[in-house]
């Protein structure tokens, strides 16, 4: 187990360097030149140079590479924002908890419903409760994440104000206030884990209601509210697990998208607007982080379900 | 006695076939309505120029933000533009970059994971290496950051949707391989001396080739997502262009005065997804039923 264990730590150590490689090799590809970014159109010349010398632009690629992942690697210093030479460690630092206070309970709540709703499809299938959840799960699974968000706000917000159009406001700064107004961002988030979720959960139980153990029981005449949550649902949240932790990619790659429709100063809305200034080091920053989040989650539930499950562990040796 | 046996091989192709089209067509009503509207917005977009009222682009500020009228059937936005002529433009300018994204992809990433699921090969280590690293940077970033690259228009997002949605291509394509050669008539062919080349192509795609088609629908509509996502987020194509997506964008300045230029465009994105998920779907059940559930 601890060998098991080990290697999973090593190759998503291994994956997130290879990770940051590719990221910096794309960050040459982005049109425009940084120290033109960072001093305006007007600079001088020599100005430029200087800039280009102190940043060490000049160097061949794979010594700024090193450079930077030398800097990420022992003091945790991602480097500097070209725009406002503000440190980017520190610039997501500020902006991190916002994301995860949105992310989390997204991510909980999607996974609680989700479980519940599969459930619910699995054990009334065929009927009309079935179809109708899975009318909504398969709209859900076809709309965009920003449409969601909108149309919840014309709805809600505007129609029967029962939230705020945009804005944030932190957990720690004002519980009541990021209630009210992370309220929809989070359900937003929480939907598509939803969605994902009753879909794989309702098959699985399908899959393992049909199953010989199942038969048994019910002939052993035990009720059915025992059948389904003692026996088959244990079974059939195995592979689920998994799910959840690719889920992680989604909250993640939800917050992109919903930190700027509602404004939210988060990871998601820096990388948008660091793309959009061509502020180099932000956007490697911000995608570094966002992919190491999702390959540590990947990480932590290959180890989960090794633990869980021990055939696992044998076949991935 | 040839003849008749070719005859009888055309009449059972001819029976699958419409068994087939039985099956896609027998699901009922939503899955004829979602091939209606399909065929419906790729006709307004091929005919766009003939279809809308007005010049997408011409603006009239007199005019604007006007509820739907007989005159502008959908409304005029903030510019005073027809909505319902940018509707039809951007339905054509969407449909393109899925179709072209789509495409690209589908090609790239159906060769790159045949051969990365058949071979036993260095190439098909590294091919199958770098997808992983690619798809630990969830999608829509990395589409951003690609996007970002190529520049803005219709030409460098059709390009890089498609760079894109290569890695899940290649992902789902190589599952697909791996369970497919350990069919029977995969060794039989291997025993009997076939090139590796003609085991590919001659066994493999086309047996491949009905959840390719499932998965190739299916992927029209998650370009669309991205696209339209992409240019709400001002990353994609800009404006003067009509697209769905930056038509949400421009209008969510104006939700209170007209929240209705929100919605139109935004239904339409979501009625083409779900449209092309349910044409997959359907697909998939009539061409291959024990995939149902799997892709």
């Amino acid at each position: 187990m601890i060998r098991y264990i080990w290697k999973k730590i090593v190759t998503a150590l291994l994956l997130v360097l290879l990770v940051s490689f590719l990221v910096f090799i794309l960050m040459q590809f982005l049109p425009g030149d940084p120290a033109v970014i960072a001093l305006g159109d007007s600079a001088s010349a020599e100005a430029i140079q200087e800039y280009r010398d102190t940043y060490g632009l000049d160097n061949p690629v794979l010594v700024q590479y090193l450079n930077w992942i030398k800097g990420i690697v022992f003091h945790w210093d991602f480097g500097k924002s070209i725009l406002n030479a503000r440190n980017v460690t520190a610039y997501m630092n500020e902006r991190l908890p916002n994301t995860i206070s949105i992310g989390l309970p997204g991510l909980v709540f999607g996974v609680l419903t989700g479980i519940l709703v599969g459930i619910l499809s699995a054990v009334k299938r065929g009927t009309w409760v079935d179809q109708g959840l899975t009318l909504i799960v398969n709209f859900f699974l076809g709309a965009p994440r920003f449409l969601v968000a909108i149309f919840g706000v014309i709805v809600l917000g505007l129609h029967f104000h029962l939230i705020p159009l945009q804005g944030y406001t932190a957990p720690w700064v004002n519980f009541g206030e990021y209630l009210h107004k992370a309220f929809w961002p989070v359900v937003v988030n929480a939907i598509y884990t939803t969605a994902i979720l009753a879909r794989q959960t309702r098959s699985n139980m399908l899959e393992v209601i049909n199953q010989d153990f199942v038969r048994t029981a019910r002939a052993n005449g035990l009720s059915e509210g025992r059948i389904i949550f003692r026996y088959t649902l244990k079974n059939a949240l195995i592979p689920v697990v998994t799910i959840i932790g690719l889920q992680m990619r989604n909250i993640v790659a939800g917050a992109v998208i919903i930190e700027n429709v509602f404004n939210i100063p988060g990871i998601g809305q820096m990388l948008v607007s660091g793309v959009q200034q061509r502020d180099y080091f932000i956007v490697q920053g911000c995608v570094l982080i966002i992919s190491m989040v999702t390959v540590f989650c990947n990480m932590f539930v290959d180890i989960a379900y090794g633990l869980i499950d021990p055939r696992v562990r044998k076949a991935m040796r | 006695m040839d003849k008749d046996f070719a005859k009888m091989q055309r009449d059972t192709r001819a029976r699958n076939r419409k068994q087939a089209l039985r099956i896609f067509f027998g699901r009922g009503v939503i899955m004829k309505v979602c091939t209606g509207v399909l065929i419906l917005f790729l006709f307004t977009s091929v005919f766009a120029e003939w279809i809308a009222p007005y010049d997408p682009a011409v603006q009239n500020l007199v005019e604007k933000l006007q509820a739907p009228s007989a005159a502008h059937l959908l409304g005029t936005d903030f510019l005073g533009r027809d909505v319902f002529s940018r509707i039809i433009f951007g339905g054509r300018v969407s449909m393109y970059v899925s179709l072209l994204s789509g495409s690209f992809a589908a090609v790239i990433g159906i060769g790159l994971g045949l051969v990365a699921g058949y071979m036993d090969s260095m190439v098909s280590r590294g091919i199958m290496g770098a997808t992983d690293i690619i798809l630990s940077i969830p999608g829509i970033v990395f589409t951003l950051i690609i996007a970002a690259i190529m520049g803005t228009g219709v030409a460098s997002l059709t390009l890089a949707i498609g760079i894109g949605m290569v890695p899940t291509y290649i992902r789902m394509v190589n599952g697909l391989v791996l369970s497919l050669k350990e069919n029977d008539y995969i060794t039989a062919s291997r025993l009997v001396g076939q090139s590796e080349r003609k085991i590919l192509l001659g066994h493999l795609l086309p047996n491949a080739f009905p959840s390719l088609i499932v998965l190739y629908t299916i992927n029209l509509g998650n370009a669309i997502m991205t696209e339209s996502s992409l240019s709400y987020l001002g990353v994609g194509i800009r404006p003067p262009t009509a697209t769905w997506g930056n038509m949400v964008s421009d209008a969510y300045a104006y939700l209170m005065q007209a929240p209705w230029l929100a919605i139109i465009p935004g239904i339409c994105i979501i009625v083409l997804i779900i449209s092309f998920n349910v044409v997959g779907d359907g697909l998939r059940d009539a061409l291959d039923p024990r995939l149902r559930g799997k892709l």
